[in-house]
């Protein structure tokens, strides 16, 4: 009976790229000081895995493939090679291939062959040289070099001397014989001189030793696996002679100098690397330690993280169930309030806790949607050191509040914006490392992406310590272009403001401040899809800094409850500024732009929610019904005109579009306590739709 | 997806639909579409939407439109009354399912309906569009009006999807 292994398909590719992605993050730590043999380890474990996994599934040009840089990093993990930059480099590649290769896979298509072959050439090239290189002057036979042209099939040196309480233990050394000759051609030679005369020997005692020699194409771990039970009990030492099947009689008398007396620990075969007989040798480990290659169990370490995979489709399904029962909740205290007498005010005081309930639970199935904004930052490392070089630029990135979590749909629409704002401040924020020092500044520039919960919204902030934008000349470019008029006078916001404009600057990139705006109106489109709000601050010379506010969920919005005549709206607390009651006396007309009113020294236009609407209000007076001060995109400020505000709650987002379409200033709908649906307001939309421009 | 396949005259068999009034006709639904049949209650109005959508309805957790079909087809409209029913279907767009909520004077029955005793809807020329009738039927001496709810709505759906106005700032 075959098991069908496709089922486990997608598990082992969500995995390999979860790991690979681990990998690539270890790889750019490694480069930057001496290597750490925890992060080499990492890198090694990562490749075994998939390399194990890939063989296990049949994909063999990926297990092809892994093997052999499965192989260079061995040579870094004993320690007989050292990281370079050209090593870091072809290991990065190593993980494009590799994450090309299981992707090609995953969606059946033919994996580029060309380039795996290449780099794997590469790989075995810088393995082959690497070893030849200390081979040469050390080793005064030609042998060393004969391994390296066949390299599968090794020859083990394995001295194995029992404790003579072995037998005791329950272990059967000929057994460990038998399992080894399995693996390959085996030699043994007995050592018999502890062996006391007849009358002394105790028959429960373990008296020989072997010195044993393993030609056969399999890993050091192989090896030690066949002696794991009788680890403690006996002195094992595994070496890896440097020349394939020689005399059995020279290697034997051969034997007690390639494997040094002391046992030698890791860190000294690091510092030291080993003469020609430890060419591709793992170190040996001292036996009665604990410092055994964890080289057999490195699949159940990388698993261990006590969590359990989940589909998206279950949570959301969750999401909604949780969404239902909070207004079925909300409609059930709402018919309590009407209730007298006695039981009902047990009934309020239960379904008050109720409520509470309702409220943690709908905070933990959301928290199971949150994922560290580390998700995405994880990428940027890698990024801007390719970038970095490319441009010739120094470039330090930093990066803080990573543990910062969000909604993963929010999380996986925020990945390009923040990509494309990173390569607009390395490209054109951060300026050469001479002009740097031009500037007095240091030559290494800043980039820093900084994540933080700041009032129930996430704050994503990417700032640079480059040249900052030059206002005057976006603001005369837009004069040019007629987007301003002549003699218009524009705050610095509403300067930067301009950059967000469709193809604002495209047509000019060729100076540094415009090539700035490349593709900032999409950047602002995909914030705006998902609820946020993006701003930029600048100082000419120092740097600049892009704040993105974006909400913690797509599910849920914090909103304000308002009325106009029968109908409630939702105007989402993000967009606030204030209420407030207008005067008469602060209302003017402007002849063609509508009613304004004085707001902290600024004009602002009044949407009348009825007219634009088509509902009845309560009153149209506008001194009679409320003023909400609103906020759109870029610090554009409103008056919405409603009859009443009604309450602060959170609501569950329902797509108004799932079964109609959109809506022009309306972002979704909800259910209300009592069952009826209210629409969310989308403040932006509104502004667009009644096409007012904010007159300053 | 034989519900919505083509009444053909070699067709056999029958399928099931449910009749509802309007006026003084009677309209047949394929019984396959019909999601619930549900009282009237106030809808709450969409801004811009075309005089017939009256609004939306929470239908256990999900927001659906509601249609007066006396309006679509131009009758008088009617009051809403406690017997004012409203029939959920579901509408095959070429942007996928969707569910409408479709307000009728009354339901009265499930028929079984012979498919070959369809008969297709007269070309009543540039004086009535006709292309949202499948068929009509009679049953127990009555002319059943079957609908084709896909096009019928459908049109609906495209224009709203379709028409979202952007206004150029």
């Amino acid at each position: 009976m075959t098991i069908d292994l496709t089922q486990f398909h997608d598990a082992f590719f969500e995995e390999s790229f979860e790991a690979l992605d681990s990998m690539e993050a270890a790889l750019l730590k490694l480069d930057v000081g001496a290597p750490d043999k925890e992060l080499i380890n990492t890198i090694f474990r990562v490749a075994h895995s998939i390399k194990g996994g890939s063989a296990t599934f049949g994909f063999s040009d990926i297990a092809s493939f892994t093997h052999s840089l499965e192989t260079l990093l061995d040579e870094l993990r004993s320690g007989t090679m050292q990281v370079t930059p050209a090593m870091s480099d072809l290991l990065l590649k190593s993980v494009d291939v590799m994450r090309a290769m299981l992707r090609a896979v995953q969606q059946k298509k033919p994996i580029d062959a060309q380039k795996v072959s290449d780099l794997q050439f590469d790989l075995e090239l810088m393995i082959a040289q690497k070893s030849a290189a200390p081979a040469a002057p050390a080793a005064p036979a030609p042998a060393p070099a004969a391994a390296v042209v066949e390299p599968t099939r090794k020859r083990w040196e394995i001295l194995f001397k029992p404790f003579p309480e072995l037998f005791a233990r329950g272990n059967d050394p000929l057994r460990m014989l038998r399992e080894l000759a399995e693996l390959g051609e085996l030699e043994s030679l007995p050592d018999i001189s502890a062996l006391p005369n007849f009358a002394q020997m105790d028959p429960q005692s373990c008296y020989v030793a072997w010195t044993l020699q393993l030609t056969a194409d399999v890993e050091e771990s192989a090896i030690r696996q066949i002696f794991d039970w009788a680890e403690g009990d006996c002195e094992l030492q595994i070496k890896l002679a440097g020349a394939p099947a020689a005399a059995p009689v020279a290697a034997a008398s051969e034997a007690p100098e390639v494997v040094p007396p002391a046992p030698v620990s890791n860190t000294a075969a690091v510092a030291a690397p080993q003469p020609a007989p430890t060419l591709v040798a793992a170190p040996s480990a001292p036996p009665k330690l604990d410092a055994v290659p964890k080289t057999d169990a490195p699949i159940e370490k990388m698993a261990d993280s006590g969590s359990i995979r989940v589909s998206v489709e279950k949570i959301d399904e969750l999401m909604n169930t949780v969404g239902e029962l909070v207004i079925t909740q909300a409609m059930l205290s709402q018919l309590s309030t009407k209730l007298e007498g006695n039981s009902a005010e047990k009934l309020r005081a239960g379904l008050a806790q109720l409520e509470r309930n309702m409220r943690e639970l709908q905070e933990s199935v959301m928290r199971v949607r949150m994922l560290p904004i580390n998700v995405v930052f994880s990428r940027f490392p890698r990024m801007v050191r390719d970038l970095a070089q490319r441009l010739g630029k120094q470039i330090e990135l930093k990066l803080t509040g990573e543990q910062t979590e969000l909604d993963k749909t929010v999380l996986e629409k925020i990945g390009d914006p923040l990509v494309h704002l990173v390569r607009n401040s390395i490209d054109h924020g951060i300026e050469t490392p001479e002009k740097r020092t031009a500037a007095g500044k240091s030559p290494a520039g800043t980039v820093h992406l900084d994540a933080c919960h700041r009032g129930g919204n996430i704050a994503v902030e990417v700032s640079d310590d480059g040249g900052g934008l030059d206002k005057n000349r976006i603001l005369a470019k837009a004069k040019d272009r007629g987007l301003v008029g002549p003699n218009d006078v524009l705050t610095d916001e509403q300067i930067y403001e301009l950059i967000f404009l469709p193809g604002f600057s495209t047509a000019e990139k060729t100076t540094d401040v415009s090539g700035r705006g490349v593709g900032m109106d999409v950047v602002r489109r995909n914030i705006k899809e998902l609820g946020g709000k993006i701003e930029l601050r600048s100082e000419l010379g120092k740097g600049s800094k892009t704040i993105i506010t974006l909400p913690l969920t797509l599910a849920i919005v914090d909103g304000q409850s308002v009325s106009v005549g029968g109908e409630t709206y939702i105007v989402p607390l993000i967009s606030i500024v204030e209420s407030m009651q207008l005067k008469a006396s602060s209302v003017s007309k402007l002849s063609g732009r509508g009613e304004v009113f004085s707001f902290r020294g600024y004009y602002l236009p009044i949407i009348r929610l009825y007219e634009l609407f088509g509902v009845e209000p309560r009153t149209k007076v506008l001194d009679e019904g409320l003023v909400v001060v609103a906020e759109g995109e870029g610090h554009q400020r409103i008056g919405l005109f409603v009859d009443d505000l009604l309450g602060q709650q959170q609501v569950v987002i329902k797509s108004l579009e799932a079964n109609y379409g959109h809506v022009e200033g309306v972002s979704g709908a909800t259910i209300l306590g009592d069952g009826s649906v209210a629409l969310i307001l989308d403040i932006p939309g509104l502004i667009r739709a009644t096409s007012i421009r904010s007159a300053a | 997806m034989s519900s919505n396949a083509p009444v053909t005259s070699s067709g056999e068999g029958s399928h099931q639909v449910l009749t509802f009034v309007l006026g003084k006709e009677t309209y047949g639904v394929d019984i396959l579409r019909v999601q619930e049949i549900r009282g009237y209650s106030a809808v709450t109005k969409i801004p811009h939407a075309p005089p017939h959508v009256l609004g939306v309805l929470n239908l256990r957790g999900s927001i659906v439109p509601i249609v007066d079909l006396r309006m679509r087809f131009s009758l008088d409209r009617a009051e809403y009354t406690a017997i004012t029913v409203i029939i959920v279907v579901a509408v095959m767009s070429a942007a996928g399912r969707r569910d409408f909520g479709v307000v009728v004077d009354g339901v009265s029955d499930v028929v079984d309906v012979n498919t070959e005793a369809v008969k297709a809807a007269p070309d009543l020329g540039a004086r009535g569009a006709t292309d949202y009738i499948r068929g009509l039927v009679p049953v127990a001496d009555r002319m059943v009006v079957l609908l084709d709810i896909d096009r019928l709505i459908g049109t609906d759906i495209a224009n709203l999807t379709g028409g979202a106005t952007p206004q150029a700032a």
